[in-house]
């Protein structure tokens, strides 16, 4: 049986310490630095008219009140200045103080104020980041350029969610793609991981499966079970920091019976899972909410009607989710793929996702803090093509 | 007023005084009680759920209910002759069309549970049946076949499934036993503790799941996941099993009771 890793002491009479996101106001063309910021981009804008680059974003020029445009831009910078602020009326930043700033001179043209990680100084090169904040809004990272910076700094823990150490909730692990996400957040250093077994279950499932695995614990659960879910979560007792939710049911055709089942797990399921899970996280200083989207909900699928149904259906409850849990600092990430190479998608041919790819992209999403993650050429493909031109892409799925 | 039929009168002083005594045969219907698990190409069960509508809350500030979903077949459960192709011509043979005769009947309790914790495979054979009838005598016609394995008391645990890599263990007859208590001994049906009439490896046999075949071919019924047959004696139970009235229902599940003597 695993132990819950060591907690830090507390004043067990201590009250209890209100958590506070930074602030949310933002203007519509900030709105738009954040959405592209969410999947990992780092863009500026830059005018149609005369070819200038403009930052902070803007509505229009700020040169010739041209019209502006999204572009992906080179990471490099130059460390101007920094300064260090002591004292804010903000009251997440007042929590975090000191704080570090600096200038940069982008190599993409602006100069802009970016958050600092701790070893960058005047003069040193920086990789820069749009990195979303704990309120869901776009802000500039600098990180040291080249090498490995070290991402245990204070400020940019900030911006990601800590795997190490950290206690971990997968749905479903006794799916191919639950079973590899273990395997990875266990790898990742992860404190205490409940791995969710639906059932039914063989005689020998709670015992043999993580056998071998310290800090790895089954659970009965199972997210088409209300009363199941609450008991599981009521087992896991002390605080939770992650949920991944793996689980899925995936079945072409057009039976009613499994389509109720997809419905029960991609939606009715997402709701109880997040439902039951949310207060832990928010209670939590890095709480995350990981769910696996099938790129299928983008434009519904031939063959796969009825699953991209229900997965279009979990994608809109997980925006919504995401937006309910920014306000109590709690991340959402989706992680977008296509056919992944298990028992789920036999009938597809490849190209498919292995599950430990998909597994590996899940650590990374939460290292990066990264809303929105596409695995695999035909996730990442077809987002593109989404977001190039929906009503062309909806007829090219559906032909 | 008046008065009642001396019989039940009799019945119903019977209770009251637990000359006859009330024993509950029937698990709890919750989320977690195990359903059969079929062969992964087959269309599986579904297992009982219960969402709350309200509880003295604001979707209903003095009254608690709770819409619940299951399958035909989840729980302590009753199998009509249509729910095997074998009994699929059988007249009145859905849930809805069954005479309400049939839902009070005798009982004999079989005891298998020295065999069947010895052998979790255990298959009662017509050989077996005709030793029992030696020791404890002949089956009387239209009786429920109850078969005591107390598989019951695994409830809770995965071994109440008993699911190996080769599938599910439990014990149940053969197609010899099946036949001699449909055509010889003219039984009611079959009732068992464990998710289905049939032995738990009985897609395997010789002639595949005789219990289901053989009882509903012949319009019999089936009664399964019975508990506190323990509590029942050989001979002398009467059985009280109403399945739900469900249009053209293959079963349902129910509340079983058996009336006994108290004494």
């Amino acid at each position: 049986m695993s132990q819950h890793p060591p907690r830090d002491k507390r004043d067990p009479l201590a009250r209890r310490k209100e958590r506070h996101t930074p602030p949310g106001l933002r203007s519509s063309a900030l709105h738009a630095l954040s959405a592209r910021a969410a999947a990992g981009r780092f863009v500026l804008q830059s005018c149609q008219d005369c070819g200038a680059m403009t930052y902070p974003p803007r509505d229009a020029c700020p040169q010739c009140w041209g019209e502006l445009v999204w572009q992906d831009q080179a990471r490099g910078a130059l460390v101007l200045c920094e300064t260090t602020i002591r004292a804010t009326t903000d009251l997440y930043f007042r929590d975090h103080l000191p704080w570090r700033m600096g200038k940069l001179a982008l190599d993409a043209g602006p100069t802009a104020l970016a958050h600092l990680h701790a070893d960058l100084k005047p003069g040193d090169r920086a990789e820069m980041h749009l990195m979303l904040d704990k309120g869901g809004n776009a802000a500039l990272f600098a990180l040291p350029a080249g090498g490995r910076p070290d991402m245990d700094d204070r400020q940019w823990r900030e911006f990601t969610v800590p795997v190490k150490d950290r206690i971990v909730l997968v749905s479903d692990a006794r799916s191919a793609v639950g079973r590899a996400v273990v395997k990875a957040l266990h790898s990742a250093g992860a404190g205490l991981i409940f791995a969710g077994m639906a059932p039914p279950a063989r005689a020998a499932d709670l015992t043999d499966e993580w056998a071998g695995l310290d800090r790895v614990q089954t659970l009965p659960f199972d997210i088409t079970d209300s009363s199941l879910v609450a008991e599981g979560i009521s087992k896991i007792a002390g605080p939770l920091d992650i949920v991944i939710n793996t689980a899925r049911f995936v079945r072409g055709g057009r039976n009613l019976v499994d389509q109720k089942r997809m419905m029960d797990i991609a939606v009715l399921g997402f709701m109880r899972l997040s439902g039951a899970c949310a207060p832990m996280l928010a209670g939590r200083p890095a709480g995350a909410f990981v769910d696996l989207v099938s790129i299928q909900a983008l434009a519904g699928e031939v063959g796969f009607a009825g699953y991209a149904a229900a997965e279009a259906a979990h994608l809109s409850l997980l925006q919504s989710f995401r937006h309910d849990m920014r306000a109590q600092g709690v991340r959402v990430l989706s992680i977008f793929s296509g056919p992944s190479d298990d028992e789920d998608y036999q009938s597809v041919p490849p190209p498919k996702v292995a599950p430990a790819r998909l597994a590996r992209e899940v650590v990374e999403a939460l290292r990066m803090g990264r809303e929105i993650s596409c695995v695999g050429e035909v996730a990442s493909d077809a987002m593109e093509r989404w977001l190039a031109d929906p009503a062309l892409f909806v007829r090219e799925k559906n032909l | 007023m008046t008065a009642l039929d001396p019989t039940l009168s009799g019945l119903i002083a019977g209770i009251a005084t637990q000359r006859i005594r009330t024993v509950d045969l029937t698990n709890i219907l919750s989320p977690d009680f195990p359903v059969i698990v079929l062969p992964a190409e087959f269309g599986q069960c579904e297992p009982f759920r219960m969402e709350t509508v309200s509880r003295y809350d604001g979707n209903g500030p003095a009254w608690y209910w709770n819409n619940i979903s299951m399958n035909e077949h989840t729980g302590t459960h009753f199998d009509a002759p249509a729910h095997w192709i074998t009994g699929r011509d059988v007249p009145n043979g859905t849930v809805d069309a069954i005479s309400p005769d049939d839902f009070i009947h005798p009982a004999v309790v079989i005891d298998i549970s020295n065999e069947a914790a010895a052998d979790e495979d255990f298959i009662v054979t017509r050989a077996f049946l005709e030793a029992w009838e030696a020791a404890h005598g002949t089956i009387p016609p239209r009786h429920w076949i109850l078969l005591r394995s107390d598989w019951s008391k695994r409830v809770g645990t995965l071994a109440y499934l008993n699911l190996k890599d080769d599938g599910a263990h439990s014990p149940g007859p053969d197609a010899g036993a099946m036949r001699f208590l449909v055509q010889e001994r003219d039984c009611v049906g079959l009732g068992v503790e464990t998710v289905g009439t049939d032995a738990g490896q009985a897609s395997h046999f010789a002639e595949p799941l005789p219990a289901h075949s053989i009882l509903h071919g012949h319009g019999r019924f089936g009664l399964q996941c019975l508990t506190n047959l323990d509590q029942l004696p050989t001979f002398g139970a009467v059985i009280v099993a109403m399945p739900l009235k469900i249009k053209g229902g293959s079963g349902s599940p129910l509340r079983v009771m058996a009336l006994v003597s108290g004494h």
